[in-house]
């Protein structure tokens, strides 16, 4: 008992290791997770940006918050395909048959996913800076921000772990990412929401991911964060403890 | 006291059912240290169910199990300490190299110098110069050997195999057997499962065989001869079987 508790972050950093190499040795996950939304970026502010009216002058800045989003969206469903593939091998048993601790293998993949999204990110909003994008904002609001991202990324890596441990195929297990990733479309990451059809509308207004973009382009502006700060920290916080219920319930009975 | 010692493992009225299926109906068998034991059976006959609960990674119904003395219910982590298991499916991570998959092991056991134990087993298991390319480029008989490196990584007492040669090529399914006469012959005790009978054969000391969830013969190879009715004597033509003129073809190829 005494060992496994005492080398956990030790294990757990064995774990973070192996999966961080499995990213950068895949072409596909870098192409997936940095590049196609950065393109998107590009797309939308020189291509569609001309034509859209969001009532700020740098469409860059308004844009961003819904980039970073999209590209943990997308970086989740690779947690869940390599968790998906470990339970598919015989590592997790052999894992599991040495004296470390059980959770140890499980956290590994959700720590990955923190750290690997965070490097997009960054690389996303260093592009981002080239492109023109400005904030006033300081290390607070900053803080603020790396936080609930961190948050966001925390909540849709144990809905993806519960798609990792359960799925029966390859398919079934990154499938449950593509409406994640196609939330901020519908929602005040790419226009404003006053522009859309009623229904539409009441959609986007009262969905996760509005509250946390708008929360997101307050903080970097520097304008007041209101309500959304809260709505947007509650949505990524019932989420996450409800999707962690349910994977680590799922994890105990698979192993 | 000094009987009990002197095994690896002991099993008494295991017990486990799957739903509605009923696996194991009190299974009983004990292993000595440092030998080799086969389970044998057919497909489905509770062979890897009894190497699950063995390695802790399966809770049992009913019944007890110890391995290298400790109860594998109440302290399993005692247990993981004293074996691992070399699983049905390959337990080797492809996108890493063999040396990082060896590497990662002993940081998992805690050990010191990982990267001298790393360049020692691939040595020992002829894979040195395979060593810095990602597995996903072995052959079937190269991941078998890293398979089985990875888990004598801390030289643990106990190490089971679950169908270490299946899916292997002749060649390959010798040089498992060279590696588990080797490992035997260091004091290790060895538990594997096998539907080859040869394998049983050439292999095991002691010879389990399990069927419909009860074991139905224990003992060496010799007493499970006896068993059967005394050999008559016949004179036959020995035709060399297609897997000698296999090896043997093959040998000289390699002599050349």
């Amino acid at each position: 008992m005494q060992a496994t508790k005492k080398y956990y972050f030790s294990d757990m950093g064995v774990m973070l290791s192996r999966s961080m190499r499995h990213i950068f040795r895949s072409m596909d996950t870098i192409m997936t997770v940095t590049i196609t939304p950065i393109a998107m970026m590009l797309l939308f502010v020189y291509v569609f940006g001309g034509a859209i009216q969001t009532g700020t002058a740098n469409y860059v800045n308004y844009l961003l918050p819904g980039i970073m989003l999209i590209a943990i969206a997308s970086g989740i469903s690779y947690t869940a395909y390599r968790l998906f593939l470990d339970m598919q091998s015989g590592i997790f048993d052999r894992f599991h048959s040495m004296p470390i601790a059980r959770s140890a293998a499980l956290w590994g993949h959700v720590l990955t996913s923190l750290v690997s999204n965070a490097i997009s990110v960054m690389v996303i909003i260093l592009v981002a800076l080239i492109m023109g994008f400005r904030s006033p904002a300081g290390v607070l609001s900053w803080l603020a921000v790396a936080g609930i991202l961190a948050l966001f990324t925390l909540a849709l890596t144990w809905i993806a772990a519960i798609a990792g441990l359960s799925a029966k195929s390859m398919d079934g297990a990154t499938g449950f990412a593509y409406p994640i990733i196609f939330l901020p479309f519908i929602s005040s990451a790419f226009v404003p929401t006053a522009s859309m059809p009623k229904v539409v509308r009441a959609f986007a207004e009262n969905q996760p991911v509005t509250s946390i973009v708008d929360a997101i382009r307050a903080l970097l502006s520097n304008q007041p964060v209101g309500s959304e700060l809260w709505v947007a920290l509650a949505w990524c916080v019932g989420i996450m403890v409800v999707a962690y219920f349910f994977a680590m319930r799922i994890y105990q009975k698979r192993v | 006291m000094n009987a009990k010692q002197n095994k690896a493992i002991q099993v008494m009225g295991l017990q486990k059912s799957y739903k509605t299926v009923h696996v194991l109906k009190g299974v009983d068998f004990e292993v000595e240290k440092g030998s080799i034991f086969a389970l044998l059976g057919s497909n489905g006959a509770g062979k890897t169910t009894i190497i699950k609960i063995l390695t802790t990674l399966l809770k049992q119904d009913g019944g007890t199990a110890t391995v290298n003395g400790f109860d594998v219910a109440a302290k399993a982590d005692l247990v993981r300490q004293s074996i691992s298991l070399t699983g049905q499916f390959a337990a080797v991570d492809e996108i890493l190299t063999g040396r990082e998959n060896l590497i990662m092991i002993a940081n998992l056991r805690h050990l010191k110098n990982p990267r001298q134990i790393a360049e020692d087993l691939l040595n020992r298991f002829g894979l040195s110069d395979a060593a810095d390319r990602r597995v996903s480029t072995y052959s079937g008989g190269m991941r078998r050997r890293l398979d089985i490196a990875m888990s004598l990584v801390g030289n643990p007492q106990v190490i089971f195999l679950d169908e270490p040669t299946t899916g292997l090529d002749p060649e390959g399914r010798i040089e498992v057997w060279k590696t588990v006469k080797a490992l035997a012959a260091n004091g290790t005790t060895v538990f594997l499962t096998t539907q080859y009978l040869e394998e049983a054969e050439q292999l095991a000391d002691r010879i389990v065989i399990l069927h419909e969830g009860k074991i139905i013969a224990n003992g060496t190879l010799a007493d499970l001869k006896k068993l059967f009715p005394p050999a008559k004597v016949e004179y036959i033509e020995k035709q060399p079987s297609l897997e000698d003129v296999f090896l043997a073809i093959v040998g000289k190829k390699e002599e050349n």
